[in-house]
């Protein structure tokens, strides 16, 4: 690997390189992903730009509105720890804390976690199920784009080559929403996820479901969203929700790997979603 | 390949030097500075032998690149001891045999540093959560768990 190494400290400079160089440059946050990319040649550029001291990209802060900013280099061990994300739902920095270890999660960035697109990582399927949105600067302005759209494939996202992942925002929780992340590890605590499953839900006075927004990871290209699970839920009481957790086999598709043969995966998501839906319906 | 100097205190010194764009920490340190007490395990951010401190935050040195420590403060397993005096932790390991082969051991203290940083006196959960990525191939866990509890006060 030979590479000019950029580190500009504002982020109109670090647009500029990213439009002057295309796609010989590639953006570095907190490198745990393109380093390995870096080292085993999967990677080439000839321009690295590295982000870390763009001041504007940090920080965690609830909006004027009650929902929650989070700039992109804010670290995962940041978001876990901190205490207004806590304030605005406990299952989001579970998430964010179910990230392999402690070493990964002080390093690994928000932005370079949503970039990379892995679709086993865990902080997606939770973001996505709030609703939240990704704000993506280039030279020729800004756009918003659902986390639930930005993954379109396995490690390839929505965004364009000269964009830069400046933000997550979550928009305010509708009172009386109830949400959880759940990630199935049967071999390590520190592994990435065989089946994840995040979920809100929200009740009615009646006590009947009256949304609910349920996303997967591990079990398809990208985070899946349970459509499906969702519809079925709606408008019924807490009693029945393994018929509509069966459904999720239909919404998923899990390859074999090393965590386990796509029939497993298929039945494991089916196992964790009921038993989301039933820790959100205690 | 672009090159870069890098001003950063090791285990308190100044230290001042130009590397290449590609060097990683883990090279840094036991390469450019000669502190070969840190080692290399698996490379890829696992296993969690090349655990060091930089400005205080616990990372595996093989997964950070060296141009990240400009203007910081880094701490490894050789920057624990002062003027030959154990701290506690390091004391703690010998008197419960928190080692075997010790290849893991400079990881295991750093990460055991950190931890009684944040939670003088952690949970049997707190520490194992927070010890659970350092992995120790003799599987010396219970001795390494028992020289926490020794080192916060515990035993
Ligand atoms: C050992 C190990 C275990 C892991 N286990 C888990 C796990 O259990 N769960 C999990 O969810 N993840 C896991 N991960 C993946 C980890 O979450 C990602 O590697 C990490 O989030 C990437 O963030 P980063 O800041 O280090 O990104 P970088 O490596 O710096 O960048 C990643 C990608 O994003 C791009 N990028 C970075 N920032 C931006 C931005 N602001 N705008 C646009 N593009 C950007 C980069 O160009 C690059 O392509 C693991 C990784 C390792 C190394």
């Amino acid at each position: 690997m030979t590479f000019e190494y950029h580190e500009p400290r504002e982020l109109g400079p670090a647009l500029d390189l990213l439009a002057r160089h295309g796609q010989d440059a590639h953006l570095i946050a907190g490198g745990t992903a393109t380093v390995l990319l870096l080292r085993q040649g999967l990677l080439r550029p000839g321009h690295v730009i590295g982000l870390r001291r763009i001041e504007s990209l940090g920080g965690i802060a609830r909006t004027s509105d009650g929902g929650l900013r989070i700039g992109a280099m804010a670290t995962h061990r940041a978001v876990e720890r901190s205490p207004m994300a806590r304030a605005y739902s406990p299952a989001l920095t579970d998430a964010f804390a179910s990230v392999a270890t402690i070493r990964i999660r002080n390093q690994a960035t928000v932005g370079g976690n949503l970039a990379h697109a892995d679709p086993a990582q865990d902080p997606p399927p939770m973001l996505a199920a709030f609703g939240a949105t990704v704000t993506a600067r280039s030279s020729r302005g800004e756009r918003t784009i659902p986390v639930a759209d930005l993954a379109v494939d396995h490690f390839t996202t929505s965004l364009a080559g000269d964009e830069i992942i400046t933000e997550v925002v979550l928009p305010p929780i509708v009172e009386g929403t109830r949400a959880a992340y759940l990630k199935f590890l049967p071999k390590t605590a520190d592994d990435y996820a065989t089946v994840s499953v995040a979920a809100t839900l929200r009740l009615a006075s009646d006590g009947t479901v009256a949304a609910a927004s349920i996303f997967l990871g591990a079990v398809g290209p990208t985070p899946i969203r349970a459509r499906r699970v969702e519809d079925a839920l709606r408008g019924r009481a807490r009693g029945d929700i393994g018929e509509a957790a069966a459904l999720v086999g239909e919404e998923i598709d899990p390859v074999d790997d090393a965590r386990g043969s796509s029939e497993y995966k298929r039945r494991m998501a089916r196992v964790w979603t009921e038993r989301t839906l039933a820790q959100l319906l205690r | 390949m672009s090159t870069h100097r890098l001003r950063f205190k090791l285990n308190g010194a100044d230290r001042d030097l130009e590397v290449p764009a590609d060097r990683l920490l883990i090279d840094l340190l036991r390469e450019d500075c000669g502190a070969t007490g840190t080692k290399l395990g698996c490379g890829i951010g696992v296993c969690g032998a090349c655990s060091v401190l930089v400005d205080g935050e616990l990372v595996s040195a093989c997964l950070v690149p060296a141009v990240f420590v400009d203007a910081t403060a880094i701490v490894t397993v050789e920057g624990l001891a002062r003027d030959g005096a154990l701290t506690p932790l390091q004391d703690s390991f010998i008197r419960e045999g928190g080692f075997q082969c010790g290849i893991c051991t400079p990881g295991q203290l750093i990460a055991a540093t950190a931890l009684l940083g944040e939670h003088p006196r952690p949970t049997r959960d707190e520490v194992r959560s927070w010890m659970m990525g350092n992995i120790c191939r003799c599987t010396g866990y219970y001795g390494i768990e028992r020289a926490i509890d020794r080192a916060a006060g515990a035993r």
